[in-house]
């Protein structure tokens, strides 16, 4: 475990030495401010539109953070020709994987905390309440849905040939999940077979990573969900996890470090 | 030839050509139908297709006036076809049928059943109070409004886009003024829009209690609509039903009942429900009788 912490500790530096963060934090915050700014029939209550276009950012900010940094950890530590002395310590394939996954996926969450603080208090401002409890169901959730993210950029690092190719795989997969992933099954249901039984097994294979999207929950202030499910979706996001990280072990195993 | 003053001449000719033709063209490009400079924004940036965007943003709304209970492509939008936030204001045709409550239909699988823990999933409306379920609450209606405006300012030829904001800031949020300068907006975007005159008319008679002014802006309305090809008149008949029957109710108020006979009349023509108005009309010719001695 102590090696897993040191090699997670050097990725949760790097991320703070890097400006990818700071930019998409101070962008979002203008952006939200300027919006804030906009008069919508002298009524200064008005809230939602913000919360939605603060939440989008939030989104749209830690998904970017999440693969762009998973994405170039070890192909980083391959091309530096650090991986060959890393791997020369004490410490072994695998715990060099789940200490890169544990690294970006606690650097994640220290990124979503910074936004959710900045959310709830631009969201105070103009509703007068802090739902904590609600704020921590969508934070949690979103953190395990970029737990799946990570693992999933981790193994694509291992996979395809260099960092862009797949981050632009991962957007792809990811931004087709959250968009039609829910109605796969109804699109199936439209085509002929084989195409039908491969969508038909594609929904069922691939990580539901809508069900992390709390967004219009908490934009429309609807009640907490019964934590029972919360718990359930978080089991969920560990299954998936676990596989991706698995499947990286398996596939870093058989890897050529130089 | 290639001397430093021979270049600057050139140059300079060539500035004074230059300032010659924007000069010449200038007047021609401001004039031309197809320029987009004198646009706002959004004109520029988007062209034509800023109507599609302002469709978007107005389901938006409606989206947001069911706090986020709402169909999306792949569901049944039977009972979406017009939008509620719209048809509540009582002056757009409701096209809706089907049950609004479950439009997600059952459940098609465990993924589809865990799934709908984790969005809206109860039908609400804002001015009843949303998803708090707090009938006190329903100036919440307040944040449909920046979807309206943005709809609004992206296609200001929809007039439905004035009315049903105006509605809404005059109804519930009780900002008569806003929605009295925002109609006034639509209509020097839309001078021929019966929808925007009759609201406008409801704000003077139940806004300011104005009764002379409504009755104006609605014998306005009824004019443009006359003014219509007779088959937009079929496919427009409820607003002037609306139109009509709230000038019969005006004139009766005033005790001119004659006159709101003649605008029962006009309405019994256009309406669904004619013997709902005929009784009204009896009602009236009733109380002309007993007057007379």
């Amino acid at each position: 475990m102590k090696n897993i912490f040191a090699v997670a500790g050097v990725v949760i530096k790097e991320l703070y030495r890097r400006k990818d963060f700071y930019v998409l934090f101070i962008v979002t915050i203008l952006i939200c401010l300027v919006m804030a700014s906009v008069n919508i029939f002298n009524d200064s209550k008005i809230a939602r539109y913000l919360k939605e276009i603060c939440l989008l950012l939030v989104w749209i900010s830690s998904l970017v953070i999440a693969v762009t940094t998973t994405a170039r950890q070890i192909p980083a530590e391959r091309e530096n020709r650090t991986l060959l002395p890393l791997l020369a310590k004490p410490i072994t394939r695998m715990q060099l994987v789940f200490g890169k996954f544990l690294g970006c996926w606690v650097a994640c969450g220290l990124t979503l905390l910074c936004f959710y603080i900045f959310f709830g208090a631009l969201s105070a401002t103009r509703e007068h309440q802090w739902p904590v409890l609600n704020y921590f169901q969508a934070g949690v959730m979103q953190w395990f849905m970029l737990g799946i993210v990570v693992a999933m950029s981790l193994l694509g690092s291992l996979v395809f040939a260099a960092p862009s190719s797949n981050s632009t795989i991962c957007f792809i997969v990811i931004g087709g999940i959250l968009f039609v992933g829910r109605h796969l099954d109804q699109v199936a249901t439209s085509m002929h077979e084989p195409l039908r039984a491969v969508v038909n097994a594609l929904y069922y294979i691939v990580p539901h990573l809508e069900f992390y999207d709390l967004r219009d929950l908490i934009i429309h202030n609807w009640p907490l969900i019964e934590w029972k499910y919360i718990l359930l979706a978080l089991l969920y996001a560990t299954a998936y996890i676990a596989t991706f990280l698995l499947g990286a072990c398996l596939v870093f195993r058989r890897k050529p470090v130089n | 030839m290639n001397s430093p003053r021979t270049i600057v001449l050139l140059l300079i000719a060539l500035l004074v050509f230059c300032f010659g033709v924007a000069a010449h063209l200038t007047p021609q490009f401001q004039t031309w139908r197809g320029s987009r400079a004198g646009g706002d924004i959004f004109n520029v940036v988007l062209g034509d297709s800023r109507r599609m965007f302002a469709q978007s943003f107005f389901v938006k709304a409606d989206a947001y006036y069911h706090s986020g209970y709402y169909p999306t492509m792949f569901d049944n939008k039977e009972a979406f076809q017009t939008q509620h936030m719209a048809a509540d204001t009582g002056a757009v045709s409701d096209k809706n049928h089907g049950d609004e409550e479950s439009f997600l239909g059952p459940t098609r699988n465990w993924i589809d059943a865990f799934g709908r823990h984790f969005f809206p999933d109860r039908h609400t409306h804002l001015d009843e109070g949303g998803a708090g379920g707090d009938l006190s609450g329903s100036e919440n209606v307040r944040e449909i409004l920046p979807w309206l405006k943005l709809s609004a300012n992206l296609d200001p030829d929809n007039p439905q886009a004035y009315t049903v904001t105006a509605f809404w800031l005059r109804e519930r949020m009780h900002r008569t003024a806003e929605a009295e300068a925002f109609l006034h907006e639509g209509l020097r975007n839309n001078p021929d829009s019966y929808d925007i005159l009759f609201e406008l008319g409801r704000l003077y008679y139940e806004g300011y209690h104005d009764a002379q002014r409504a009755r104006n802006v609605w014998e306005l309305a009824v004019r443009k609509w006359l003014a219509l090809a007779p088959e937009d008149q079929k496919e427009n008949k409820l607003i002037f039903e609306q139109i009509t029957t709230r000038l019969a109710q005006l004139e009766a108020d005033a005790g001119n009942v004659p006159r709101a006979i003649d605008w029962y009349h006009a309405a019994q023509k256009v309406s669904l429900t004619p013997d709902a108005i005929q009784q009204r009309i009896d009602e009236l010719s009733k109380k002309i009788s007993a007057k007379q001695p």
